[in-house]
């Protein structure tokens, strides 16, 4: 499962994780905090993802 | 074509990446089997990038120092040495005012393509070898007893204005996804040691922008000196801060070359040893009053982009979503060109992972009297930007000053009523 950031497009996947922000492969969306901005743009948090399928 | 607003700035979900096919059937497209089409617009529409050469003139600034050499050279008179300050605080708001505005935007069709043309890159990336050719320059002259001090401190001056600027070049850089441009982003603000900008303002004042949290966004009310030390200390801190918590979540402490501010401090450091060893140690003076130059000008441009404007609170109270109408923008051509269209900031704001030349201007964003070298000359009379800019603010919220971004303490200049729950209390 991936989430989108609505922005820029930037995509979160779980098992790629986000690892220089701190979230290994496999890290699990529910894991990530709500008040995660997106990393390249900053323009929105994690809440306002989009979800991928 | 439709016309631009907020709504379309803040495009649901991909308009920013993939074109919407509606869009292509409403422009002129002649030709569409590859005949007949300049070099400087994409197949099949008819559409040339007026500005596309003209971005070669924001290299008129690095190249100052290097000019001011050939022609101090040339005539013997010192006085060239301040060809940079004279570029950017005489020539430049002078041009604001003569060449007018330009408030054209690119057809939406080809933003992508246009995105997509490295030439544009390399107006940027050229900046730097003339930006580091200058510095060694100025370091040169320093250390040499045969320049006058008046000259050296013109150089200086030169030298604090190609730092400032580089700082856009840098933010310009440090917005993009390439893994390059990031790098050279560092590297363009290690002269002005502001390396810790790479990670604040792409992950501190684009979160908060508009808001009291920013310490890079300035409040009605507020000077420009006193706004200087908050946001240069605050933008630090900060940065540091969001390193710290990103490092923490990987069970990290901060002390790591990891840490995008450390590292990026590193090249200064790197960057003013090799000086000093080449030059001596009589270079540190020019070192430190040149960089301090350079990020009180990028700090004066900080100042007026966002004045007093504020973003509300949604009932869940978040913040809103940053809108075309929290920045002040500028169609001024002259500076569009010396800033790489920074001054069309609430495209940026929107979209900041946008190129340059694919930024535009929206109707509905407020717009300053002039350009942002104009209105940074301004921003240095306390009272004379007050005279200007305070009705704007107070107009931009229909009269209504309780809606804008007040520096505490200052509410009842403008008939407000401070808020007593806030957690801002007067210095």
């Amino acid at each position: 499962m991936s989430h989108r950031c609505p922005v820029c497009d930037y995509e979160y996947r779980e098992e790629d994780g986000a690892p220089r922000e701190g979230f290994p492969a496999g890290t699990p969306w529910a894991e990530v905090p709500d008040d995660w901005p997106c990393p390249d743009c900053g323009v929105r948090e994690k809440v306002d993802f989009e979800e991928v399928r | 074509m439709r016309p631009l607003t907020a709504e379309n700035a803040q495009p649901p979900a991909n308009e920013n990446a993939k074109l919407p096919a509606a869009e292509n059937d409403k422009l002129p497209d002649t030709a569409v089997a590859g005949g007949g089409i300049g070099r400087d617009g994409p197949a099949g529409v008819a559409w040339t990038d007026r500005k596309k050469y003209l971005w070669l003139l924001g290299l008129a600034i690095p190249l100052a120092p290097l000019v001011a050499w050939g022609l101090v050279t040339a005539t013997g008179w010192g006085g060239f040495w301040y060809l940079g300050p004279f570029l950017f605080g005489v020539v430049n708001p002078l041009l604001d005012l003569l060449l007018g505005k330009d408030s054209s935007n690119p057809p939406e069709s080809v933003l992508s393509w246009l995105e997509e043309q490295r030439y544009y890159r390399w107006c940027t990336y050229a900046y730097l070898p003339l930006q580091y050719a200058g510095l060694v320059l100025a370091c040169w002259m320093w250390s040499r007893g045969d320049v006058a001090l008046w000259e050296k401190v013109g150089l200086m001056l030169t030298m604090g204005v190609v730092g400032g600027i580089a700082i856009n070049t840098a933010h310009e850089l440090g917005h993009k996804k390439d893994v390059l441009e990031r790098r050279l982003s560092k590297v363009a603000l290690a002269q002005t040691a502001y390396g810790h900008f790479y990670i604040e303002h792409n992950r501190g004042h684009h979160v908060r922008v508009a808001t009291p949290e920013d310490p890079a966004s300035a409040r009605l009310g507020e000077s420009f000196y006193r706004f200087l030390p908050r946001t240069v200390w605050g933008s630090l801190r900060s940065a540091w801060r969001l390193e710290k918590a990103r490092l923490a979540r990987s069970g990290k402490g901060p002390w790591t070359v990891r840490n995008d501010v450390l590292n990026a401090w590193a090249l200064t450091v790197a960057l003013y040893a090799s000086l000093i060893a080449a030059f001596g140690i009589g270079i540190v003076p020019f070192l430190v009053v040149q960089a301090v130059i350079g990020f009180s000008a990028l700090e004066v441009v900080n100042y007026l982009e966002h004045y007093g404007l504020l973003r509300e609170r949604t009932p869940a109270g978040r913040y809103e979503r940053c809108a075309p109408r929290h920045s002040w923008n500028s169609n001024s051509i002259a500076s569009n060109i010396m800033l790489y269209h920074l001054q069309r900031h609430s495209d940026h704001h929107a979209n900041p992972t946008r190129r340059f030349q694919a930024l535009r201007h929206f109707d509905e964003a407020p717009e300053l009297p002039s350009g942002y070298a104009t209105l940074a000359r301004l921003a240095t009379v306390p009272p004379l930007w007050r005279l200007v800019m305070d009705k704007r603010v107070i107009a931009h919220y229909g009269g209504d000053a309780s809606r804008a971004n007040i520096q505490p303490g200052k509410h009842a200049r403008y008939g407000v009523t401070p808020p007593a729950a806030s957690g801002e209390t007067p210095a």
